[in-house]
């Protein structure tokens, strides 16, 4: 069960990955790495089943805190285009 | 990540080579993982995928989203390239199995360092004996090369500062110029 589950996520990976490569606007792009993430704290969680070594459910964890930050970080910078300071005229670049 | 790669060599548009690259970061720290470099993979995760990231889009949004088209030749880089990727192919071919309990590495040292290192170093952590003694003037090297670049990234940011704020580059043109494509 865990070897057709990790198919069918290198799969999905596989996937996302085209569309990330062919995606017409940024916002598929964003989505596509998010959902890249994803998968492969899927695939590490599966393959410590795989391989029983359960511990490897915590570094996946770590990988979702990861990418989580990474992606609210990525859609701060398009919508702000910067991280640090507010804006001189509007006062929502620290949300 | 083979195919990644490629993608990240061909296509013109920088903004999807650097959310490319982040991908090919999380691909290299699954592979890390699977080898049981659990820290390496941390640290590739967060700083590949993370950090770097992060920074390509700072730089990005000083510069152009298009990458010019080079007129020079491609044929003495590629070249060696190819070269170089064969020798090391090359090297790896009698190279010991992953893991292989009569793998060089693990014959000699390991043993050594299981039996002996907590009389020698009187560290009941192996680990830490390996990085902190045997390994000691490694990871005063590598402490001197990070406060090294630590400083110098601060010097360069601490003289830019004021001068070469990122322009309010209007986002909607962006966009509008990305569907047009």
């Amino acid at each position: 069960m865990f070897i057709a589950a990790s198919a069918a996520i290198i799969v999905a990976m596989a996937l996302t990955l085209i569309r990330a490569i062919l995606g017409p606007t940024i916002y598929d792009r964003i989505l596509a790495v998010n959902l890249f993430g994803t998968k492969a704290l899927l695939l590490i969680a599966i393959m410590g089943f795989l391989t029983e070594r359960p511990e490897f459910l915590d570094i996946a964890l770590v990988y979702a805190l990861i990418n989580f930050i990474a992606t609210i970080a990525i859609m701060k910078f398009f919508r702000f285009s910067h991280l640090g300071h507010p804006h001189e005229e509007d006062n929502l670049g620290d949300l | 990540m083979a195919c990644t790669a490629f993608a990240i060599i061909r296509l013109r548009n920088l903004f999807s080579v650097v959310i490319l690259s982040g991908i090919f970061s999380l691909l290299a720290a699954s592979l890390y993982v699977l080898l049981t470099a659990v820290d390496v993979a941390f640290t590739e995760a967060s700083v590949g995928a993370g950090i770097s990231t992060l920074l390509m889009l700072a730089t990005l949004a000083i510069t152009s989203e298009y990458e010019k088209k080079s007129e020079r030749s491609t044929l003495l880089p590629k070249s060696i390239v190819i070269v170089t990727g064969a020798v090391l192919i090359y090297g790896t071919l009698d190279m010991p199995l992953y893991g292989a309990a009569d793998a060089p590495a693990n014959l000699h040292l390991i043993q050594r360092f299981i039996e002996e290192s907590g009389k020698e170093i009187g560290i009941p952590n192996i680990v830490t004996s390996i990085l902190a003694s045997y390994r000691g003037y490694d990871t005063l090297g590598e402490t001197v090369v990070i406060f090294t670049a630590a400083i110098g990234v601060l010097v360069l940011l601490g003289h830019g500062r004021n001068r070469w704020r990122p322009g309010k580059q209007p986002k909607i043109a962006r966009d509008e110029q990305e569907e047009e494509v």
